[in-house]
């Protein structure tokens, strides 16, 4: 990079690559299979889905600048305790901003907030990723990887409010189309934690149907 | 490579900084989230009464349907009384008390080791010249505290309305107690049979397959029995707690 004096365009193919690969080909839930735990806790809703996405995109996205800012200056030997406490310092303002601006979703939510701590895509970026790049590669990355993480959520939340409670973002669909009048019954399964590992999969298989790399050699 | 004093400085520096963005962000919202949460009480009480409220106008409309707020003691008999924006007896606002606290006072209390016996907030509640006692309640579910109000007619038998709300009961599980069709259940009901109070019963499998008086019971949340029984834990100990003060509003209760 020394040599080449010429700036990166801020959208360059490679900086697009960053946010595109996370959504599908090197997608933190499905192929990389990390941050499992939080998608089985949180997905039985699609609203709580849906904020808990958007508040892994501003964690991420923030945590991976600081720490891509920083990195000349961490000391190896502590990273990691530097990075959980970024992470940690930035999940408290999401909450305390929620709480504050957005009660109603801050209660929803509750505990699963804090828990954004504990997820394992984040630290890992940081680790891979925002450790060794400069701020703005690394901001791309994090938000790639979060959105990669919040798209699966928000499917798995809407197959499951939607078969589970027959609804979609609290509005009782399956009550609209008249499907309880025909003898349809709410599956009662899909509210509980193994669905949503049973809907991961399916995802994890109609991704490797469409593409084939993803598919791993027999040994 | 780095030397242990830069390691101890960054550590150090990293420390004070998040510390101190923390604490002043935590201190510039804090008005704002005390006000959500005086709202949120508000319109729990509110709602457990059955008046409608927005986010905008719940202290306009609790002001306008408070008869007097009540703390009774162990005895039933009144302490404090809060009416029309002054403290007219005793020297607490039953709105002011920390059901937290009061839970944990209430715990020592019985396991003996306070003489001086808790205190516990009534709020009387005027709808349509019918006056109704709302009265909170805590307890435990699976994952943290639930608590919730329910509103007494005047009688102090039937249930008007419920709320209930919790910290971290499992979505789409524990967490239905707040939910319409949960708390719609409470209507109606009765807490004493033949003059003995029975409280709600919150039965698993369906009040219907269960032994309990389909008037004293509701149905219990499938997958939430935890939470459920803790609800049910909650209106018993709650509930009994003012037996000595619905008595002496209505002394013909116990007949």
């Amino acid at each position: 990079m020394s040599d080449k004096k010429e700036r990166e365009p801020l959208f360059s193919v490679k900086n697009r690559k960053l946010l595109s690969t996370p959504l599908n080909k090197e997608n933190p839930i499905t192929v990389q299979v990390l941050g499992i735990c939080s998608a089985l806790a949180i997905t039985v809703k699609l609203e709580p889905s849906v904020v808990m996405a958007l508040s892994v995109v501003a964690v991420m996205g923030v945590s991976n600048v600081v720490i891509s800012v920083l990195r000349k200056a961490i000391p190896p030997r502590i990273r990691i305790i530097v990075q959980l406490t970024v992470i940690a310092s930035l999940v408290v303002l999401v909450d305390e901003v929620l709480s504050a601006f957005m009660y109603d979703v801050s209660k929803q939510l509750s505990v699963f907030v804090g828990l954004i701590i504990t997820n394992c895509i984040i630290m890992g970026r940081l680790e891979a990723f925002a450790s060794s790049n400069k701020a703005w590669p690394s901001f791309l990355d994090g938000i790639g990887n979060a959105a990669g993480y919040g798209w699966i959520l928000i499917v798995v939340g809407f197959f499951r409010e939607l078969l589970g409670s027959g609804e979609v973002w609290g509005y009782p669909v399956m009550e609209w189309i008249g499907l309880y009048d025909i003898g349809y019954k709410d599956n009662g399964l899909m509210i509980l934690p193994p669905m949503a590992l049973i809907i991961v999969g399916v995802i994890i298989w109609i991704q490797r149907a469409k593409n084939r790399d993803l598919i791993e050699e027999n040994q | 490579m780095y030397s242990n004093a830069y390691i101890f400085r960054f550590a150090a520096i990293m420390v004070i900084t998040v510390a101190a963005v923390l604490a002043t962000v935590a201190t510039v919202l804090k008005p704002f989230q005390e006000k959500n949460k005086k709202i949120e009480k508000i319109q729990e009480i509110l709602a457990a009464a059955e008046i409608k409220s927005t986010k905008a106008d719940a202290i306009q409309t609790y002001e306008k349907h408070l008869v007097k707020e009540l703390m009774v003691n162990f005895d039933g008999d009144v302490v404090s009384e809060y009416q029309d924006g002054e403290i007219l007896k005793g020297d607490k606002r039953a709105f002011n008390v920390n059901m937290k606290t009061l839970k944990n006072r209430l715990k020592e209390y019985k396991a003996g080791k306070t003489e001086q016996s808790p205190h516990l907030p009534v709020f009387i509640l005027d709808k349509q010249n019918e006056q109704l006692y709302v009265i909170p309640i805590r307890g435990k579910g699976l994952w943290g505290p639930v608590w919730g109000n329910i509103a007494l007619q005047s009688d102090l038998k039937t249930i008007k309305g419920a709320t209930f709300d919790h910290k971290g009961e499992t979505p789409g599980l524990g967490a239905e107690i707040n939910t319409d069709w949960f708390e719609d259940q409470f209507k109606g009901k009765k807490i004493f049979e033949d003059g003995k109070f029975t409280s709600i019963r919150v039965v698993k499998g369906g009040i219907e397959n269960s032994p309990v008086d389909a008037i004293h019971g509701v149905d219990g949340i499938s997958g939430g029995t935890i939470t459920s029984n803790g609800v049910d834990q909650m209106l018993e100990t709650g509930l009994k707690n003012y037996l000595p003060f619905f008595n002496q509003v209505n002394p013909k209760l116990q007949q």
